[in-house]
């Protein structure tokens, strides 16, 4: 598993739970060091073992903690960068929504190495839509979970969210069900194109 | 002809503005007739439409084109713009004139300066046609400046790394004195460089009593503290290193100066001679030292120069211990003081 998604998942054990959980977890987990590094890649085995860990470590089902995990990386300040890609999607909440099919090509484009799942979106009816997320193994869908419900909240929009677990296939597959009820439910969190960090 | 032409514009302009929302329509007088909403967006000072493109713009390319007329005969072009006032952004794009020649059009992109533009208009994803890349450009720069930042911490961290890890494999643990390696590599690139320098090597006499009667422990803590006194009795550029139990090589840079050598050579003996004291037990040791220099060499060899130190090094055991001798090259005798 690439650099990003272990360190991305030690940040939100740190910022979340602090720094003595993290290291609770990788004695656990049986790593012989402390940090990930973003830019190096892992075997999956170690990041199975760190989910594993953490899960009973913090007492949390592994979805529960994965769908946390993603509205951790839309609303942490430490992840201000997540949010702010992710809200290069689109003006409203449904144009972001139509995005996500982008999502795997874009992240391609600019870390080649970085596996994510394949999305893709259909719009079953009006303001209901199903995104099928398609990886070698589970639980991408319960993150995907977490981020788009920060998603709504930071767009200002109320929305219903089920997710419905991968069948175990040959090519696993998840299916998140979206009902958007509110486009405009609240004040959503402002976005500018430009941001601080391109200065 | 012409106000056929000029109802397609009219009827047009909202298919224009969302076309092309970055746009100037202007007359063959050069006077701006209407903009598109983003391109109003980027002149906040006023409206454009009814100023003169010229007044507005400064016209970069083409190159020949000195005013409007110019470029309105040209018919098409590719043409390259840069706001007089504001912010100066540049813009790039094309000009061409509509078919009855009543209007032309100037479709525009904001190009390289994008960042800036969108920053300080605060642009959103609205003011970009969807057929315009802009936003996956950003989208992009960003996502790459994010990944960079972050390789370069790595980088930053790694050479750290690196850093301590070569520190390491050129230090003694106990003493924290350089080793054999250390040397070897500061004598080669002395004697690469052609750089004059004083070799001595100095073995601890009396120093396995020392270990036999106290114990390791206090054979230790003495190996720190003659290491503390032979750093402090040379200078930062010179190298105390650790290449065996109780053997010590110190090389002096610079110097060549049998004067010098001779004096710091005693000075390190007597102190070395001052007992140690470790848990209430007084540890007493001397040192005997062997010295050559670079100068008696024509091409000098490290292992050559190491060698005839313990020649000289032997002769200085050979005198009843706790002397220093410096090799003599012509006629392998000694001189001991």
């Amino acid at each position: 598993m690439h650099g990003l998604v272990n360190r991305s998942i030690q940040c939100f054990v740190e910022d979340t739970y602090g720094g003595s959980s993290w290291d609770h977890i990788i004695r656990e987990a049986r790593l012989e060091f402390r940090d990930f590094e973003a830019m190096l890649a892992y075997n999956d085995a170690i990041t199975e073992a760190v989910l594993d860990a953490a899960a009973g470590h913090l007492g949390r089902d592994r979805n529960t903690l994965l769908e946390d995990l993603g509205t951790y990386l839309v609303t942490h300040s430490h992840m201000n960068s997540v949010r702010r890609l992710l809200r290069f999607g689109g003006h409203t909440f449904e144009d972001f929504l139509q995005s996500l099919d982008d999502l795997h090509d874009r992240v391609k484009l600019a870390m080649p190495d970085l596996e994510l799942p394949h999305l893709e979106l259909t719009e079953v009816a009006v303001d209901r839509f199903s995104l099928v997320c398609r990886f070698e193994r589970p639980g991408y869908g319960a993150v995907l979970q977490g981020i788009l419900r920060a998603l709504a909240d930071d767009y200002g929009a109320l929305v219903l969210l089920d997710l419905e677990p991968g069948d175990g296939a040959v090519a696993p597959c998840e299916v998140l069900h979206i009902q958007l009820l509110e486009k405009a439910f609240a004040r959503g969190r402002s976005f500018s194109l430009a941001g601080h960090a391109t200065g | 002809m012409g106000e056929v032409c000029d109802d397609i514009v009219t009827s047009s302009v909202t298919a224009l503005d969302a076309l092309m929302p970055l746009h100037l329509s202007v007359d063959p007088s050069g006077v701006i007739t209407h903009v598109g909403p983003t391109m109003q967006k980027l002149h906040p000072e006023g409206a454009l439409s009814g100023m003169r493109f010229m007044d507005v713009f400064e016209l970069r390319r083409p190159v020949n084109a000195p005013d409007f007329c110019a470029l309105w005969r040209r018919g098409s072009c590719g043409v390259k713009i840069r706001f007089r006032d504001g912010e100066r952004f540049g813009l790039k794009g094309l000009f061409t004139r509509l078919s009855g020649g009543s209007h032309g059009l100037i479709n525009l992109s904001l190009g390289i300066s994008v960042l800036d533009a969108v920053r300080c208009h605060n642009l959103v994803a609205a003011d970009f046609a969807p057929s315009d890349p802009t936003v996956d450009m950003l989208y992009l720069i960003e996502a790459k400046t994010a990944a960079l930042d972050e390789s370069k911490r790595l980088n930053q961290r790694l050479q750290g790394a690196k850093v301590a890890a070569e520190e390491q494999a050129f230090s003694d643990t106990l003493t924290g004195l350089k080793n054999r390696r250390a040397l070897d590599h500061l004598m080669t690139r002395m004697a690469r460089s052609s750089t004059p320098f004083g070799l001595m090597t100095l073995d601890l006499d009396y120093f396995k009593q020392v270990n036999d009667t106290f114990g390791h422990a206090a054979g230790d803590y003495v190996l720190q503290r003659v290491a503390e006194i032979l750093v402090s009795e040379t200078r930062s550029g010179d190298m105390v290193a650790r290449v065996g139990g109780d053997e010590f090589i110190l090389a002096f840079q610079e110097c060549v100066d049998p004067r010098i050598l001779n004096s710091i050579a005693s000075r390190i003996i007597s102190r070395l001679e001052q007992p140690i004291d470790y848990d209430g037990q007084s540890c007493r040791i001397s040192a005997s030292i062997g010295i050559t220099l670079s100068s008696f060499y024509a091409d000098p060899v490290p292992e050559q120069m190491l060698g005839d130190a313990d020649v000289a090094l032997y002769w200085s055991k050979h005198k009843g211990r706790a002397c220093h001798t410096i090799f003599d090259p012509g006629t392998s005798s000694e001189s001991v003081r």
